[in-house]
């Protein structure tokens, strides 16, 4: 455990020394954001498309900034260094500790953005919407941590990401999206039980099979 | 006193259909030095990389037995050492981070002063709240040897030990080879004539990478 | 009699061909030559002897190239992946042909050549798979690396599926057999029952159909078969050199 949360902190305090990727990543939100203002502009579309812009949104700012973790490590070499002291699993969990933490960050600022910028985006239900972002926030660290590790060890690393991670994330972001406009319209959890359930499965299978998997991507 | 034994069995490494090296076999106790030697791209480095356990061989095997016991793969970076010209620290950190930074990712308690020990042994206490990022390659080589046995390993793996050291330098690795604990390993990769002092015993790659594969 | 299984799939690429497309589809048949009328359907039906197949290819396919990558990553023999890499470009193939052929079909009974129902979200997910799987294995020069991380990817994919195939269809509002629909009466989703949907084949239209199912597949193993050889004699000609 303790290793896991010190290669968290490598990354932590490397992240606060050297900025790879939130500075971009805040910018990257604001101007997603103001995107989506801007298209709309005084027209109000439905609730329900608030909804999928949010997850749409979320999807594309995980996209830009979540492969940093690996990818950093690859391209200046630092990555010798990391398996020389540490073993993969602690590796992966570290980078994924990471990853959790950037995301919830991110996406608490996106959900203020929202609320703050959009009428429409208003949460009837809180704990069903809360549930999910919670939910979903892990689900897309975990996926998103191990197409990064993929990722990293090939040429063209940008363009490849979203490529690679969009199948993968579908299901997560569907179920999300679905929880979402029924929290918007204020309907009672158990509504979306099924919805919940999936989302659970999602994170305990794509955890499970990142961690068995690793191994096999970080030794080259 | 531990009893440490790598035994190598018909490695082979191909890198994009060329083959590196084949039917490579050896055996190593406690207490021996060996020195690995070759033409450069004759498979050193990576031989260095699979016995570190940071690259994966091709197909035949190797196996460190700890005192009867067989070590796991992902145990590995425990009991070793490696200092190879690829290694790249993290350079946003000085010398003294770097080194505390992995004795708590290695989960091994260790005092500042412990730490500053191994910094003044490698040459580097005064620049040791230098970013990395601001040393020469020779301070960077240095480090490399702080890292390297920061942990007290049973193997150490030297990956052309000499390169871009000074004198001093020189004279530091010659200390450490000589000095290393009885109960340890150490292989040297080189080509430099002055370094196969280090060891008793050389193997030299080029006659491993004739073998034809069917 | 080397070659007896090739004339055995060329007959059965014939009986496929003349059972589904000859015999006339009526609304009471009499013989075993004529094919009930299916409401909403008539002679569009015919499609399934050709569409349902490659649409069954498309999932065999991933599964052998997937296979044989775990079987890559047990054993590192190159040839694995070859095999691995000659099944999905061969499932790629059918993939876009099922997608072709079910969009065929769509326009045509449902009116509109795409509609998101879930079967086609999935073959549509399916194709992005197979599409990221190339999009990796092209930005991967090294042979070892390149065959381990497609492997690995083709895996993590393939977790995915199980939403699309059972969760999926039964959570969302479908026009394929077994999904959801909305009544048009009462405007509430309901499970299917319409002819449309609920599509029970007749015994003769089974036969012609599980015909077709073993030609398409004897035609992809032959095909799979050539490709991955093609792909070891290059490597063993370039081995040489």
């Amino acid at each position: 455990m303790k290793k896991i949360y010190y290669i968290f902190y490598k990354d932590f305090s490397s992240e606060l020394r050297m900025r790879f990727a939130i500075n971009a990543l805040i910018m990257f939100v604001i101007v997603a954001v103001s995107t989506i203002l801007f298209s709309l502009g005084s027209e109000n579309a439905p609730q329900n498309v608030y909804a999928g812009m949010f997850w749409v949104v979320v999807f594309f700012s995980a996209m830009s900034g979540l492969s940093r973790t690996f990818v950093s490590e690859e391209e200046r070499g630092t990555s010798l260094i990391l398996s020389l002291i540490a073993n993969p699993i602690s590796i992966f969990l570290g980078k994924f500790l990471f990853n959790l933490v950037l995301i919830f960050f991110i996406n608490s600022i996106i959900t203020m953005l929202y609320m703050f910028l959009f009428q429409e985006f208003l949460i009837k239900n809180w704990m069903s919407f809360l549930l999910a972002f919670l939910l979903g926030n892990f689900g897309i660290a975990a996926s998103s941590t191990i197409i990064a590790a993929i990722i990293s060890k090939a040429n063209v690393k940008g363009t490849l990401y979203p490529v690679l991670a969009f199948p993968v994330l579908l299901p997560l972001i569907l179920m999300l999206i679905e929880i979402t406009k029924s929290a918007m319209e204020g309907n009672p959890i158990n509504d979306v039980e099924a919805e919940f359930l999936v989302l659970v499965s999602y994170d305990v299978i794509m955890i499970t099979a990142s961690i068995l998997v690793f191994d096999i991507i970080w030794r080259d | 006193m531990n009893k440490i034994d790598l035994i190598v069995t018909n490695l082979k490494k191909t890198f994009n259909r060329r083959l590196v090296f084949d039917g490579l076999n050896f055996e190593i106790k406690s207490g021996e030095k060996l020195i690995i030697t070759g033409k450069n791209g004759s498979g050193k480095s990576t031989l260095m990389k699979i016995l570190a356990g940071v690259l994966t061989e091709s197909a035949g095997f190797f196996q460190y037995i700890l005192n009867d016991k067989k070590v796991d793969r992902e145990n590995i970076y425990q009991i070793v050492g490696l200092v190879s010209p690829y290694l790249v620290l993290y350079d946003e950190f000085t010398a003294f981070e770097n080194l505390k930074l992995f004795a708590r990712i290695r989960n091994i308690k260790m005092s500042d002063e412990e730490i500053n020990q191994i910094l003044k042994k490698v040459g580097l206490f005064d620049r040791r709240n230098d970013l990395v990022r601001t040393y020469s390659s020779g301070m960077k080589q240095r480090i490399k040897y702080a890292s390297a046995i920061l942990h007290n390993p049973l193997v150490l793996l030297l990956d052309e030990p000499t390169s871009n050291l000074d004198l001093d330098g020189k004279n530091f690795v010659d200390e450490l080879v000589e000095d290393f604990r009885s109960d340890g390993i150490v292989l040297v990769a080189t080509n430099e004539s002055q370094d196969f002092k280090y060891g008793q015993n050389i193997i030299n790659l080029d006659n491993f990478h004739n073998i034809q594969v069917k | 009699m080397k070659n007896f299984w090739k004339y055995f799939l060329f007959l059965l690429v014939i009986l496929v061909l003349l059972g589904g497309l000859i015999p006339p589809i009526v609304e009471n048949p009499k013989s075993f030559f004529e094919f009930p009328l299916i409401r909403g359907l008539e002679d569009k039906a015919r499609i399934i002897f050709f569409h349902v197949p490659t649409a069954w290819l498309t999932v065999l396919a991933y599964l052998i190239a997937m296979y044989y990558g775990i079987r890559y990553l047990k054993n590192k023999n190159i040839y694995d992946d070859m095999k691995s890499v000659s099944a999905a470009a061969l499932g790629f193939l059918f993939c876009i042909l099922a997608t072709l052929t079910g969009s065929v079909w769509a326009k045509f009974t449902w009116g509109s050549f795409w509609h998101w129902d879930p079967r086609e979200t999935s073959i549509f997910i399916l194709l992005l798979i197979y599409g990221a799987y190339f999009a990796l294995r092209s930005a991967l020069e090294v042979e070892e690396k390149r065959a381990r991380l497609s492997a690995i990817y083709s895996i993590i994919a393939f977790l995915t599926t199980p939403f699309f195939i059972f969760i999926m269809p039964r959570l969302m509002i479908g026009l394929h057999p077994g999904s959801l629909e909305i009544d048009p009466v009462t405007g509430q989703v309901k499970a299917s029952a319409n002819p449309v949907i609920k599509f029970e084949m007749a015994a003769n239209m089974r036969v012609v159909f599980f015909i077709s199912l073993i030609a398409f597949t004897i035609l992809f193993f032959w095909l799979w078969n050539l490709s991955h050889r093609i792909l070891k004699l290059e490597y063993e000609n370039q081995k040489e050199i």
